[in-house]
């Protein structure tokens, strides 16, 4: 199993504690995570890429407890091994596309793919010197889809990455979010409420909230 | 791509703020730079050209005149003194040496001194070529004068009367150039050095030839001349003193008199003995430059302060951009955090963006502070300004860097302290 969650729970000072069901996941296997709002998908997903420590439990990605790395390891850790995309785009602006990609190479200290192969990949090479002001709002999902996997990681997180866009767009986004997931072997954890999402992936894990 | 490449990216995301900041802070370190270069070339000409000269005997006057035009030979002399009373002064045994000066001439602006070879070994001058004078109306050019006259050894110019451009001029007699020094960086590089005895014909020539527009004193030099014993040879043809007086058996008088003591008791005893007990006055460089420089100091200070406002200024202005930037960035902190950078790295990347714009800022105000100073000594005709380098580096210059350092690192400590405490996950929650 590449990723592992062990009787999670987490609280929000001066809130009820939220509990998780214990899931595991293979590389290139995809999951939908779904629920009503303030079921704690987010939270979920925060504690799962390690920006959130949990209160009880553990989250093990290919073998590292990730509540065991502290600081600086930690974050280190996330650049290289976990993939993060948003509902936005939210791209460095002040950079270029290709900028964006370098960047994230810089900071995970990892200097593996080639960010204009990638970019090629996702069919936006010949943007990879424009301004991010510049992207429609489905190019800059696309590039920052090509952020989260230019290290290649074992994890890649999507929270809502749909949810504002058309339907050719999501389209696009999902297939290549699915396509590039497998093709690097990565496990890929979709938080979603997007019908458009759902017919695409089967595996679903479903937060109740009490 | 790297922490500083991407502070430089965000600085030039933002051109008009960051130029603004760094015009302000520019504007502060160039009035600092200008007031440094100033101050230390001032007090390091005025101290190396006095060197040496510890009372200036003249004729009675501003004290500072005195020393401005013997020493410096920027302003005009107070007058003349007798020779005869500059030597019973030369005979005292408090005074271990006398340098007499004569003026009155100028060749374009360019001082004629007329003095002995002592002068020479008071700013231990190099000769570029040729040798010190030996006859009369031999000269010696300073390097500046050299080249400002386009003259070389051999040549031969003509005089004119006073020392500043546009009075008639003394054509009788032409100087020849016998000698060049090597710059010095000192007084002496401005200055065409020559005898006493060469400026005394000079006039006597002049007083003969135009009889009609003399003077009185003139009258009495001719007066002079004619009682003077016609035996022996043309003195013209004679060479001249090298060292102490000119020999004469007339009446004649010399400018100003450089004098070093003997002995410590001498800086009390003589002065009060000259300025009391003559018809001359006594003044020392060292004082009197410091009376100037107290003179000069409030509009110094005045300077400094506006510097400091506008450095301080700055600085405020420099936190107000990194902490607005800031908080437009806390979603582009937090993305970077998901990216693998640590805190460390947010910090080092504010205190990167504070420190680049001061240091542009200091780069900007030394190269402003340089070339400001290099329009004013080209616009202006002041001598006194003509004696500053506008291209002289000062390893003082580089506290205008620490400066800078300073104003960048404290302007980012708020700024940065607050990137350090950006959560992640909360910031990334927000919607």
């Amino acid at each position: 199993m590449l990723l592992k969650t062990t009787s999670l729970s987490f609280a929000y000072p001066g809130q009820p504690s939220l509990s998780f069901p214990d899931f595991s996941l293979s590389g290139g296997e995809a999951v939908l995570l779904l629920g009503k709002s303030g079921s704690g998908k987010t939270t979920f997903l925060n504690l799962l890429a390690g920006l959130l420590s949990p209160n009880h439990g553990e989250v093990i990605l290919d073998g590292t407890v990730l509540s065991s790395l502290q600081g600086h390891r930690l974050d280190l850790f996330r650049g290289q091994h976990i993939g993060i995309i948003f509902q936005k785009a939210h791209l460095i602006a002040a950079l270029t596309v290709k900028q964006n990609l370098e960047l994230a190479q810089f900071l995970s200290k990892k200097n593996g793919s080639s960010p204009l192969a990638l970019l090629q990949d996702l069919g936006i090479a010949d943007k990879a010197s424009a301004a991010v002001g510049t992207l429609s709002e489905g190019e800059a999902q696309r590039v920052s889809i090509a952020r989260a996997l230019i290290n290649t990681p074992k994890l890649i997180l999507a929270d809502e990455p749909t949810s504002s866009l058309d339907d050719e767009h999501a389209q696009r986004v999902i297939t290549l979010l699915k396509s590039e997931a497998a093709k690097i072997g990565a496990a890929l954890v979709i938080v979603t409420h997007d019908q458009r999402v759902k017919s695409e992936v089967s595996q679903v894990l479903e937060l109740k909230s009490e | 791509m790297n922490l500083l490449t991407l502070s430089w990216k965000y600085l030039s995301f933002r051109p008009l703020a960051t130029g603004l900041n760094v015009i302000l802070l520019a504007f502060g370190l160039a009035i600092i730079t200008v007031l440094l270069l100033v101050q230390y070339q001032f007090e390091e000409k005025m101290t190396r050209d006095a060197a040496g000269i510890d009372l200036v005997v003249g004729a009675k006057g501003s004290p500072l005149q005195l020393i401005l035009s013997s020493v410096y030979h920027i302003d005009f002399p107070t007058g003349n003194i007798k020779m005869e009373e500059a030597q019973r002064i030369s005979r005292s045994r408090l005074v271990k040496q006398v340098i007499p000066l004569a003026m009155g001439d100028n060749v374009q602006g360019l001082r004629i001194l007329g003095t002995n070879h002592d002068y020479l070994d008071l700013y231990s001058v190099k000769f570029a070529a040729g040798k010190p004078w030996e006859q009369p109306f031999e000269v010696t050019l300073g390097a500046e004068s050299a080249q400002i006259l386009g003259l070389k050894l051999g040549d031969t110019f003509s005089g004119s009367h006073g020392i500043s451009v546009g009075s008639h001029d003394h054509d009788q007699h032409a100087f020849k150039v016998t000698g060049i020094l090597a710059p010095s960086g000192k007084v002496v590089d401005r200055l065409v050095l020559t005898s006493i005895e060469s400026v005394w014909y000079t006039h006597d020539e002049e007083s003969g030839a135009e009889p009609d527009t003399t003077t009185q004193v003139e009258e009495e030099r001719i007066a002079v001349e004619e009682d003077a014993p016609e035996e022996g040879i043309d003195p013209q043809l004679l060479p001249v003193s090298a060292r102490g007086f000119p020999v004469t058996d007339q009446d004649r008088e010399v400018t100003t008199l450089l004098i070093r003591y003997r002995n410590p008791m001498a800086a009390i005893q003589l002065p009060r003995m000259i300025n009391s007990g003559t018809s001359m006055q006594a003044a020392s460089p060292a004082f009197e430059m410091s009376r100037l420089f107290e003179l000069l100091g409030v509009g110094i200070s005045l300077l400094q302060g506006l510097a400091i406002a506008l450095v301080v200024i700055a600085g405020l202005s420099i936190f107000i951009a990194l902490y607005n930037s800031l908080k437009e960035r806390k979603y582009d902190l937090a993305i970077l955090r998901t990216l693998g950078a640590s805190r460390g790295q947010l910090v080092g990347l504010v205190f990167l963006e504070g420190i680049s714009l001061t240091i542009l800022g200091a780069i900007f105000g030394i190269a402003f502070g340089h070339g400001f100073l290099a329009l004013i000594v080209e616009l202006t005709s002041q001598e006194l300004v003509s004696l500053v380098d506008p291209w002289v580096f000062l390893t003082e210059e580089g506290l205008i860097f620490g400066y800078a350092l300073t104003v960048g690192i404290v302007a980012s400590l708020i700024p940065a302290w607050s990137a350090y405490q950006t959560s992640i996950a909360k910031q990334l929650t927000k919607t």
